[in-house]
C-alpha cells in the first residue's frame, strides 16, 4: 500500500518538477517547501540560538566563577542589568532561565529534530518530499515566529522570564514575585504556544511520511535506525506537547484573567490574594508530562544518528537491529510513565512515588541494551575515525556517564538528598545536553556533504571534537561532587553559605573551562559557514560508503530528490561486511548466491 | 585594555588554527587523500586510548581532590540520613563498576579495531544469547537497587513517630520562620487572610491553642535523639526546605502543607568538633528557585541536648503575649499559661 501511495506522489511531483526550474530567491531560500531547504533553515536558526544560549551560560558562569569581581565590560554589554560591572541577581536568573529554554526547546528540539527529521526522513525512506510540504514550511515559520517573540522578550524593560525553564507557578504566575514574571513571562508563554504549534505540524508530517511514503520494498523493518528514532521522537512530541500547551494557557489565564488553577492562599508583597483552591503542583504534573518525554525528544534523534554513524564507520552491521528498535520503542513508552520522578519532594504520595521509582529505573534496561549493542558493534570492526564517528563515540561515552547518574536520581530515597543540587545539573547536562549535542554534531559532520555538496574541514573538526569532549567532562564531572555536598543549583552566589563556600576554587575552574569550550564551538560555527561556501567539493555521490538511500541521489539533489525514478529497496540498511563485500546499498537486489538476511 | 588583549589573543589563535586547517587540507591533496586519512585515523585512535587512560586517572584524581569536601567524611547528622548514605554507597559501587567496564570497552575497542588494510570487519548482526544476558543482568541489579531504595523511602516518608516534636516551618520571599506549639502541643489555627504586618503568619488568635505558640525567625532549635516533624508551608511561591547535612528536603507549597520528619543524631557543638570547624552550622538552604534573592534564603538549625532545648524553649515568649502584652497573665510559668488563658478569654470555636 505504501508503495502505491509513493508512486502516485512521485507522479504528482514529476509534473511539479518542471516549475522548479524557475524558482525565485524567495521560493527557493525563504518560503521554500523543499524539505532539504527547510531542514537547513532549522539548522541555521538552531545554530544562531545555540550561540546566544551558550553565550548566556558564559556570562552567568562569570558570576559563579568570580562572585567577588566586577567586569566593567558587562555593564557596557548589558546596561543596568550589570550596573557596576556585576550581574544583578534578577538578571542572573533571567540568563539561567533563557539558557535552559533556548537550549532545550530552540536548539535541541527544533534545531535537532527539526533539522534531521526534515532532512533525513524523505531521503532515507525514499520519498520526494514530506507528506505535506506546505505544513512543513508552516512548521518552520511558526518556529521562526516563536523565536522572534522569545528574542523580543530579551529586550523588554522588566527583563525576560526568570523563573527557571520549568516556569513553576506561583513564581511565574505573579508579577509581584519577580520582575521576570511580568511581561517577559507572557511573551515566554506566547512564544512557547507558537513553538508547540510548530512542533505539532512538524511531528504530524514526520509520522505521516514515515508510515505512508516509504518507497517500494522499504518495509518498516528495513528502515534505518535514524528513521525509527525520529519516528518515536515525533510520536512523543505529538502526544506530549499539547499537554504543555494546556498548562501554558491555564497559566496565562491565572496571570491575566484572575483564575486560580495554580494559585491558593498567597500573601505576596504585603497583599493578600483572593485566589483559593488552586494547586501549584498541578502545573508541575502538566509541565513534566511534556517535560520528561521532552528529554527523549532531545535524546532519541541523537541515539538514532549515532547508531547509523557508528555502523557506517565501523563498516559492520549495527549489532541487534531489532533490539535497537525494540529498546527505542520501550524508552518511548516508558517516557510517558515517569514524569513524577521530577516531583519526589513536592509532597507526592509516597506510594505513587514508589511506582514512579520502579518505572524510572526500568528505563535503564533498554538504555543498557543500546549501550552494549553500540559497544558490540565496535568489536572486531574496521573503524574509520571521521569527525562524525568521533562524535558518535563521544555520544556513547557521555550517554553512559550521564545515564548512570540517572539511577541515583530516579531512586526517590537518594533524590531526597540530591534533588535540585549540582548533581542534577551534572546529570542532565551530560546525558541530555552534551550527549545530544554530540549526536547533533555527529549528524552535521556526517550529512554536511549531502546538505551542501561540500566537506567540512577535518582538522578544525578534530580540534573541535577534542576540546569539546575533554572540556565537557572537566566542566560537568566535578559538579557531581558539589551535588553530593548538597550544593543547590540556581544559586547566584555561594559566599554567604558555610556549607557550600568551599567550592569557590572549583567554580572558578569550571567557568574558565566553559569559556574555552564555548570558543571551540565558535570554531565549529566558523567551519560550518566557511565550508558551506568554500569547503572542499564532494566528488563521489557516496563518500562514506553508506547503504542508505540518501546517498543514491545526485551530489546536489534538487527538489524531488531523485532526477529519475525513486530507487526500489531490497534489503535492510546495515548489510556491511556481508559475504565479503564491504557494503551493499539498500537498492541493490539480493544476489542468487547471497547468504540469507538475518 | 586587558579585555582587548584577551580578544586579540583569541582572534590570533583562531587565525592560526584556521591556517593550519587550510594547510593540512592542501597537504592531504598532495599526499593523496587515502594516505592522510590513514594518518588521521592513527592519531585519533591513539588519542581515544589516551583519553581513556587519562580520563580514568582524572576520575581518580578528582575523587581524591573533592571527596573530602562532600558530606560523607563527616557523616549524616540524622538517623534517616545514614540510610541514605549507605544507599548512596551501594549505588556508587554498582554504577561505578558498570561505568569503568563500559568506558574501557568502548575506548579500547575503538583503539583496537581501528581501520587497517589487512583487517576485515566481522559480520555479526545479532546474537540472541548475548542480548538476553545484557537485558537480564542490568534488570537484576536494578531490582536490588529498587528494593533497597523503596525500603528506605517508605521508612523515611512514613508517618512520624508518635513522640515526634512538631515544628511548623514557613517559607516566604526570602526567609524562614518557625512556630512551636507550646505546652498544649497543638498549633493555633491559621488563615492566610488574617495576615497583617504584625501577625505575619496569619495566626488565628481567637483559637486558644495559639496562646502558647512560640514564633521564631531564621533559627530553629531542636533536641538530639528525638524525632522532629516539620509541617511545611509557604506564603507566596514554592520554596524548599533543604537540609543537606540531614540528607533530606521537602517543598514548601502555598496552600498545600507538606510534612517531613527526621531524627537528629549529632549536636551542633559535636559537629563543630568533628569537622574541626568552629564556624560550622547546620544550614537550611532554599532548594527551589523562588525569586531574586533565592540564593540568600538561609536558615539555621541548632541541634542541642534535651536540657539545652528545654531551657531555650522556656526562655521564649509566646507570640500571643508579644502581640497583646496587656493580656499577659502575671504568672507565666509555662504549664499554667493555657489554663489561665482559657479562663481569661471567651473561646470562639471555628
Amino acid at each position: 500500500m505504501s508503495s502505491e501511495a509513493t508512486l502516485q506522489h512521485a507522479d504528482v511531483h514529476d509534473a511539479h518538477h518542471e516549475h522548479h526550474h524557475h524558482e525565485t530567491f524567495i521560493s527557493k531560500y525563504v518560503f521554500s517547501q523543499d524539505h532539504k531547504m527547510i531542514a537547513k533553515q532549522f539548522l541555521v536558526t538552531g545554530i544562531i540560538w545555540a550561540i546566544i544560549g551558550g553565550l548566556f551560560s558564559v556570562i552567568f558562569r562569570f558570576q559563579l566563577g568570580y562572585p567577588e569581581s566586577t567586569f566593567p565590560w558587562l555593564e557596557d554589554l548589558l546596561g543596568h542589568w550589570a550596573a557596576g560591572g556585576k550581574l544583578k541577581p534578577e538578571f542572573y536568573y533571567a540568563l539561567v532561565t533563557m539558557h535552559g529554554t533556548i537550549l532545550v526547546f530552540f536548539v535541541l528540539t527544533a534545531g535537532l529534530s527539526g533539522t534531521f527529521a526534515n532532512f533525513l526522513i524523505p531521503l532515507q525512506v525514499g520519498a520526494r518530499d514530506m507528506a505535506s510540504p506546505f505544513l512543513n514550511m508552516l512548521s518552520y515559520w511558526f518556529f521562526f515566529l516563536s523565536s522572534i517573540i522569545m528574542f523580543t522578550s530579551l529586550f523588554v524593560q522588566t527583563g525576560p522570564a526568570s523563573g527557571g525553564w520549568t516556569i513553576y507557578p506561583p513564581l511565574s504566575a505573579l508579577g509581584d514575585a519577580s520582575s521576570g514574571a511580568k511581561i517577559g513571562m507572557d511573551l515566554w508563554l506566547v512564544s512557547m504556544a507558537m513553538f508547540i504549534v510548530s512542533a505539532l505540524l512538524g511531528g504530524l508530517n514526520y509520522i505521516t511520511t514515515i508510515l505512508n511514503m516509504r518507497t517500494k520494498g522499504m518495509s518498516m523493518t528495513r528502515l534505518p535506525l535514524t528513521i525509527w528514532s525520529l519516528f518515536f521522537t515525533a510520536v512523543l512530541g505529538v502526544l506530549s506537547f499539547p499537554v504543555l500547551l494546556s498548562g501554558a494557557i491555564l497559566l496565562l489565564f491565572d496571570r491575566n484573567l484572575g483564575t486560580s488553577f495554580f494559585l491558593s492562599d498567597i500573601v505576596i508583597a504585603g497583599k493578600i490574594l483572593p485566589n483559593e483552591g488552586g494547586s501549584a503542583i498541578l502545573f508541575q504534573h502538566l509541565f513534566w508530562f511534556l517535560g520528561h518525554p521532552e528529554v527523549y525528544i532531545i535524546l532519541l534523534p541523537a541515539m538514532g544518528m549515532s547508531s547509523e554513524i557508528i555502523s557506517v564507520n565501523s563498516r559492520k552491521p549495527i549489532f541487534g537491529y531489532m533490539a535497537m528498535v525494540g529498546s527505542v520503542f520501550a524508552i518511548a513508552i516508558l517516557a510517558f510513565l515517569v514524569w513524577a520522578h521530577h516531583m519526589f519532594i513536592t509532597g507526592l504520595n509516597p506510594f505513587l512515588g514508589s511506582a514512579f521509582v520502579l518505572l524510572t529505573l526500568l528505563i535503564a534496561v533498554p538504555s543498557a541494551i543500546k549501550v552494549f549493542n553500540w559497544i558490540t558493534t565496535l568489536w572486531r570492526a574496521n573503524i574509520r575515525f571521521t569527525p562524525a564517528m568521533l562524535f558518535a563515540i563521544g555520544f556513547v561515552s557521555l550517554f553512559i556517564s550521564g545515564g548512570l547518574t540517572g539511577i541515583f536520581l530516579g531512586n526517590s530515597a537518594l533524590d531526597l538528598h540530591l534533588h535540585d543540587t549540582y548533581f542534577v545539573v551534572a546529570h542532565f547536562h551530560i546525558v541530555m545536553g552534551v550527549a545530544s549535542f554530540f549526536g547533533m554534531f555527529a549528524g552535521v559532520y556526517h550529512w554536511f556533504p549531502k546538505m551542501f555538496g561540500r566537506y567540512l574541514n577535518d582538522t578544525m573538526a578534530f580540534i573541535h571534537f577534542w576540546i569539546t569532549i575533554i572540556g565537557a567532562y572537566l566542566i560537568f564531572w566535578p559538579m557531581h561532587y558539589e551535588g553530593l555536598a548538597g550544593m543547590p543549583r540556581r544559586y547566584y552566589d555561594f559566599s554567604g553559605w558555610s556549607s557550600f563556600n568551599m567550592f569557590s576554587g572549583l567554580n572558578e575552574f569550571i567557568s574558565l573551562i566553559a569559556m574555552i569550550v564555548f570558543a571551540a564551538q565558535l570554531l565549529f560555527v566558523f567551519n560550518f559557514f566557511y565550508s558551506m561556501f568554500k569547503g572542499r567539493k564532494v566528488a563521489d555521490t557516496n563518500p562514506w560508503g553508506s547503504n542508505t538511500l540518501e546517498w543514491t541521489t545526485p551530489i546536489n539533489p534538487g527538489h524531488g530528490n531523485w532526477p529519475g525514478e525513486i530507487p526500489e529497496v531490497y534489503r535492510g540498511a546495515y548489510d556491511y561486511a556481508k559475504d565479503g563485500k564491504e557494503f551493499i546499498p539498500q537498492n541493490v537486489p539480493i544476489g542468487d548466491d547471497e547468504s540469507k538476511a538475518h | 585594555m586587558k579585555e582587548f588583549l584577551i580578544i586579540a589573543l583569541g582572534v590570533l589563535i583562531f587565525v592560526v588554527i584556521f591556517q593550519i586547517a587550510k594547510a593540512s587540507e592542501y597537504v592531504s591533496v598532495l599526499k593523496g587523500e587515502k594516505q592522510s586519512r590513514k594518518q588521521n585515523n592513527k592519531i585519533n585512535a591513539f588519542l581515544l586510548l589516551g583519553f581513556l587512560i587519562f580520563g580514568l586517572i582524572g576520575v581518580w584524581y578528582c575523587n581524591d581532590l573533592y571527596y573530602g569536601k562532600t558530606l560523607f567524611p563527616q557523616g549524616s547528622a540524622s538517623l534517616e540520613g545514614e540510610k541514605i548514605d549507605s544507599m548512596l554507597l551501594i549505588t556508587i559501587l554498582i554504577t561505578g563498576v558498570v561505568f569503568i567496564i563500559t568506558q574501557i570497552l568502548l575506548f579500547w575497542f575503538s583503539f583496537k579495531y581501528q581501520e587497517k588494510d589487512d583487517r576485515k570487519a566481522f559480520y555479526f548482526p545479532h546474537n540472541t544469547k548475548l542480548e538476553l544476558i545484557w537485558t537480564t543482568v542490568p534488570a537484576i541489579f536494578l531490582t536490588v537497587l529498587v528494593v533497597f531504595g523503596l525500603k528506605y523511602w517508605f521508612k523515611i516518608t512514613g508517618d512520624a513517630p508518635k513522640n515526634a516534636i512538631v515544628v511548623e516551618v514557613t517559607g516566604h520571599q526570602f526567609a524562614w520562620e518557625f512556630r512551636y506549639p507550646g505546652s498544649d502541643k497543638v498549633l493555633g489555627k491559621k488563615d492566610y487572610k488574617l495576615t497583617t504586618a504584625k501577625n505575619n503568619l496569619g495566626v488565628n488568635f481567637d483559637d486558644p491553642a495559639s496562646f502558647d505558640d512560640i514564633h521564631v525567625n531564621t533559627t530553629m532549635h531542636i533536641p538530639i535523639g528525638v524525632p522532629v516533624k516539620m509541617v511545611i508551608n509557604s506564603q507566596d511561591v514554592i520554596h524548599d526546605v533543604g537540609l543537606p547535612h540531614f540528607r533530606l528536603k521537602m517543598d514548601a507549597v502555598p496552600g498545600i502543607p507538606t510534612t517531613q520528619w527526621f531524627t537528629p543524631s549529632i549536636t551542633t557543638v559535636d559537629m563543630k568538633k568533628k569537622t574541626g570547624n568552629p564556624d560550622f552550622n547546620f544550614e537550611i538552604s532554599c532548594d527551589q528557585l523562588c525569586g531574586a534573592s533565592h540564593y540568600a534564603m538561609r536558615g539555621v538549625i541548632i541541634v542541642e541536648t534535651m536540657e539545652e532545648y528545654k531551657k531555650w524553649l522556656s526562655e521564649q515568649k509566646s507570640e500571643y503575649f508579644t502581640l497583646f502584652p496587656d493580656k499577659a497573665p502575671k504568672d507565666n510559668s509555662s504549664d499554667s499559661i493555657g489554663k489561665q488563658i482559657t479562663q481569661l478569654l471567651p473561646v470562639k470555636n471555628n
